[in-house]
């Protein structure tokens, strides 16, 4: 089989409207030779996995301001175990404070990028994850 | 279950799967898409063009909301364009039908323009193929809005939607410099503004320079994208258009070009495999090589490396 | 200048740079090839009266108080009164915002600014789907006139100037401020403060929008028309760069896209058929004060002149109150580091400065945990002696306008004046600003220069303490602030108790008078009063405009 492209869904639960941070990830995968797929704001966990689904991507980024993440991101996580998906990466950026990290990690999240991170490192850190 | 078992089922997590590989290696999507042919062309496809900033996914968005409302099922291809640099892309128009996203019986699907050999056309009329396959009624290619790829998308949709709308200054120009002709229904959307009746009449002036299609007379339509107005009547247009090219041998016409088409993409893409498998890497680098140090021009080199494919073949054959 | 002292200045100059300055570098060259702003213009080495030769002190700079206002709204400045110090507060319900403010005013804040959770901001009552884990979390939840009644209890309002950042339903807010003030015995007319009521920047940046464009601009002009013979001390509108330059604008952007937008303010509302000198007084703006403190400062004062100007000439406004750029200014959220908080309280002093030299009314100063999550009550109380130890020790409020007359800052002020110059050009071409939104060329503007931004530090072509350069391990920081986990089912709770307890049919009644109201074109001000009044929800009264006006969706502008 040959080398398939990346293929990432960039969305925003919660009802915040900041998405410089979204929309700068974006652009970086983008010019790292990735398919972003942008939902834009307020984007419910239903809506998100069933995008992730009919999108067939790798790595779903979430980003999220609004301090909703304890309650938006285990609902994701469920409902993709619902459907019984394993194989899709899940990060997350924002503004999320240390101890919340700890346990969203634990729920499935596997890395979380909080303000001030290189974005090649978000993209190397793909790249690594994604088999 | 095979992937094609489960596609036939509506499964969208197979028909995604699918979707991917054929983007990704055709080759090996292939006999998949062998098995779930006999079961395509039930559904009808509408490519929607029109330059950027029309309002195609508002449109899209809108008419499957209407097919959805009648329970209809709807599959969308929405097309954006691939950074030719990198390849990368940032597929950005579901963010107008997010609404969709959660409804069963409504498939999105993203694609990026990417540099296909082969043409785009190709790996879309797959796409349509597993929708198709996967049971939608009505299918819609949301074109990129610019360039070859609009030409492309022509050739695999049933019926061609125009979208345009006023005020667009120069871009009008754009319209007559190309792709007039392969609407069957044009759409002025963002009716409520300045300039829409001058807009149509423009239209209506280079349509009467145009000779019709088997006597359809193109209609010219007006919606409001975001406030959902116009769209009842549009899909009356739609269907009777669809009716219209069907009883006057169009329809037929359109899909044998089509697959006229499928098979000379097919057959281009073999034929360029076999052809380089058979000269092989080296003889290419070597002619390249000679031509750029002017010691030779490209036409003897083709001539050559037809030659020597024409040896290898023979060789093969013994 | 004479033009005698030039040519002698000028050739002293050379005569400098050919034998000082260039023995100089050739023995110790400078850091770097090209030196920029913190928007990355260029700046030169040293500037001096040649490079503001042109400047004309009356007509460019002016006194302080009179038009162009480059050097100040009042002619005394700070010498009269200290700018207004308002920190942005709200979380929870409304017993535990009114318990802050009444903290915040007891240590001596002059002005509350009200912060409102995100479905507020959007119209979505709290036992929405769409509410779930959001109700309280970045401001306080308002569901009715009830919450209202308890935010500002024990407050009176004809004491405090009020700040409101409500767009979208921001004349449900005011109204329901008013009823609250009618209980309190207080007529409309006294009532002081500000609702933000911008709602172009919401497309733009902050997105907490809720109807298209169109008829989101009468919403706003019905304010302005209303306010105008109700509520002649109340600023109609706070017309917002903070948010664009958020977004990743530079300070140039920042300015232009907020006049854009003002201009477009003023045109729908004198289309209206308002009279200019009228509402116009009441307009007022919102800055953002990053870390470049020179610049910034220049911005500042560009965008008054800007703005005066416009007011002038375009509008023809003929008092000068139309003229003033009065501004709010808050530091800038995005400088803010997870990284070695504590350094953030520095970053916050510089902004500070340049907002206070920039003659800024009232301020903002962020606290120094807010990259991790809402601010502590400690971390807040930092940031409000940051701005109080400016105002009373650093001495910068003795004078008017103090950093007038450098060639520094007067060069930028007319470099950052003339590239917003023409950007307004641009977007006047472009049919204005709600067309340059909708086409996303604003957008795209900003994006561009944040993804510059990012690359700039991601390659160290810009420094940030702490980020990409002089990292250290470091203790997290304690005690962040939690929203009470509860708030979202005692809010429901609240909210269920007010439609048993309110008058069904009455509510009915006004909701479908608002409805028609909203049909007919008709100033929707005192529809929306009655529903308040009658404990009519948040979220009851926006969809009866949304099944008029219908909803914005956005579209990927990159």
């Amino acid at each position: 089989m040959k080398k398939s492209r990346i293929r990432v869904l960039v969305a925003k639960p919660g009802l915040d409207g900041h998405d410089r941070g979204a929309k700068v990830i974006a652009r970086a995968l983008r010019d790292a030779g990735m398919e972003v797929i942008y939902t834009g704001l307020r984007q419910t966990p239903e809506q998100i996995v069933e995008t992730a689904i009919q999108e067939d991507v790798n790595v779903i980024g979430l980003s999220i301001l609004s301090g909703a993440h304890m309650y938006l991101f285990p609902r994701i996580i469920d409902l993709l175990n619902e459907r019984g998906i394993n194989d899709i990466l899940i990060i997350a950026g924002g503004i999320i404070p240390v101890e919340d990290i700890a346990e969203l990690k634990k729920m499935g999240v596997r890395e979380i990028f909080t303000p001030g991170t290189d974005t090649k490192r978000i993209v190397e850190f793909i790249e690594k994850n994604v088999s | 279950m095979s992937l094609s078992k489960q596609i036939l089922q509506g499964d969208s997590r197979a028909v995604a799967k699918l979707i991917t590989m054929v983007e990704d290696d055709f080759q090996s999507a292939q006999r998949f898409l062998e098995e779930l042919h006999p079961y395509c062309g039930k559904a009808i496809v509408v490519g929607i063009t029109g330059p950027p900033g029309s309002g195609k996914s508002t449109v899209t968005d809108q008419l499957a909301k209407y097919l959805r409302r009648k329970e209809k099922k709807v599959g969308i291809i929405a097309i954006d364009p691939s950074s030719p640099f990198t390849g990368g892309a940032i597929l950005g128009d579901r963010i107008r039908m997010q609404d969709l996203a959660t409804d069963k019986d409504v498939f999105i699907r993203s694609v990026g323009s990417r540099g296909h050999l082969g043409g785009l056309s190709r790996s879309t009329q797959a796409v349509v193929k597993i929708m198709d396959a996967m049971g939608k009624d009505f299918i819609f290619i949301e074109t990129v809005g610019v360039g070859q790829s609009e030409i492309d998308i022509i050739k695999v949709s049933d019926i061609v939607l125009l979208i345009v709308m006023p005020g667009m200054g120069d871009d009008i120009q754009v319209i007559k410099a190309g792709i007039m002709e392969i609407g069957d229904i044009f759409v002025v959307n963002k009716a409520d503004r300045d300039g829409t009746d001058r807009l149509i009449a423009e239209i209506e002036m280079m349509l009467h320079l145009e000779k019709k299609v088997k006597s359809w007379e193109k209609p010219i339509l007006k919606t409001i994208g975001t406030q959902n107005i116009g769209f009842d009547s549009l899909w009356m247009e739609i269907e009777k258009c669809f009716h219209h090219l069907e009883a006057s041998g169009e329809m037929i016409q359109r899909r044998k070009n089509r697959t006229r088409k499928e098979i000379y993409d097919l057959l281009q893409e073999s034929w360029r495999e076999m052809f380089f498998d058979l000269i092989g890497e080296d003889h290419l680098e070597k002619e390249v090589e000679k031509v750029s140090r002017q010691d030779d021009d490209p036409y003897h080199a083709t001539e050559r490396l037809i030659s020597i494919f024409k040896e290898n073949l023979f060789k093969r054959g013994e | 200048m004479f033009f005698e002292e030039q040519e002698r200045l000028e050739k002293e100059k050379k005569s400098w740079e050919n034998k000082l300055l260039e023995k100089t570098l050739s023995k110790y060259p400078e850091r770097k090839d090209k030196f920029v702003t913190g928007s990355n213009r260029e700046v030169k080495g040293l500037y001096d009266p040649t490079d503001i030769k042109e400047l004309d002190y009356l007509e460019d700079l002016g006194f302080p108080g009179a038009y162009p206002f480059t050097r100040g709204v009042q002619p005394t400045m700070y010498r009269g009164r200290l700018w207004t110090m308002r920190q942005y507060a709200g979380f929870g319900d409304a017993e535990e915002s009114n318990k802050r403010y009444k903290y915040l005013l007891k240590n001596g804040q002059t002005g509350l600014s009200i912060a409102f959770d995100l479905p507020t901001q959007i119209g979505y009552d709290s036992d929405h789907p769409m509410s779930h884990g959001e109700v309280g979390k970045v401001g306080v939840a308002i569901d009715s006139l009830r919450d209202m009644e308890i935010l500002f209890d024990g407050i009176p309002l004809d004491k405090v100037s009020t700040s409101m950042t409500i767009n979208a339903p921001a004349a449900i807010l005011l109204a329901m401020y008013i009823v609250v003030a009618e209980k309190q015995g207080i007529p409309e007319e006294k009532l002081e403060g500000t609702i933000q009521n911008d709602i172009l920047k919401e497309y733009i940046a902050r997105g907490t929008y809720i109807y298209p464009p169109l008829p989101s601009m009468r919403l706003i002009t019905d304010i302005f028309e209303y306010c105008s013979e109700k509520l002649p001390r109340w600023n109609t509108i706070s017309i917002s760069g903070y948010h664009i330059r958020e977004a990743g604008s530079t300070a140039v952007q920042e300015i232009a896209f907020t006049l854009a937008n003002g201009i477009a303010y003023v045109d729908a509302a004198v289309k209206k058929g308002l009279d200019i000198d009228q509402f116009a007084p009441r307009l007022s703006f919102f800055f953002n004060a990053h870390n470049d403190l020179f610049e910034e400062v220049a911005k500042f004062r560009a965008a008054r002149k800007l703005w005066a100007d416009i007011m002038k000439n375009r509008f023809g406004a003929k008092d000068p109150k139309s003229m003033m750029l009065r501004f709010h200014t808050q530091t800038a959220g995005c400088t803010l580091t997870a990284q070695q908080p504590d350094n953030n309280i520095v970053r916050v002093t510089l902004q500070a400065l340049a907002a206070a030299l920039g003659g800024t009314q009232s301020l903002h100063t962020n606290s120094r945990d807010e990259a991790l999550s809402l601010p502590s009550q400690k971390s807040v109380r930092i940031a409000l002696r940051t701005q109080q130890i400016i105002a009373y020790e650093s001495g910068i409020t003795e004078t008017v306008d103090p950093i007038a007359g450098s060639y520094y800052v007067e060069k930028m002020t007319k470099e950052i004046e003339d590239a917003a110059m023409d950007y307004i050009d641009k977007i006047d071409q472009l049919g204005g600003a709600p067309k340059a939104i909708e086409k996303g060329f604003t957008q795209r503007e900003i994006q561009n220069s944040a993804y510059e931004y990012q690359k700039d530090i991601e390659s160290k072509k810009r420094v940030i303490v702490g980020v990409n350069q002089f990292q250290s391990e470091e203790e997290p920081i304690k005690d962040l602030l939690k929203v009470n986990p509860e708030i979202e089912k005692k809010q429901i709770k609240k909210l269920q108790e007010v439609r048993q307890n309110r008058n069904e049919t009455e509510v009915k009644e006004k909701l479908s008078l608002l409805k028609d109201a909203a049909e007919s074109g008709k100033n929707i001000m005192p529809f929306i009063l009655d529903c308040v009044r009658n404990y009519a929800l948040l979220g009851e009264i926006c969809n009866q405009m949304r099944e008029v006006f219908g909803e914005y969706k956005e579209s990927l502008k990159i």
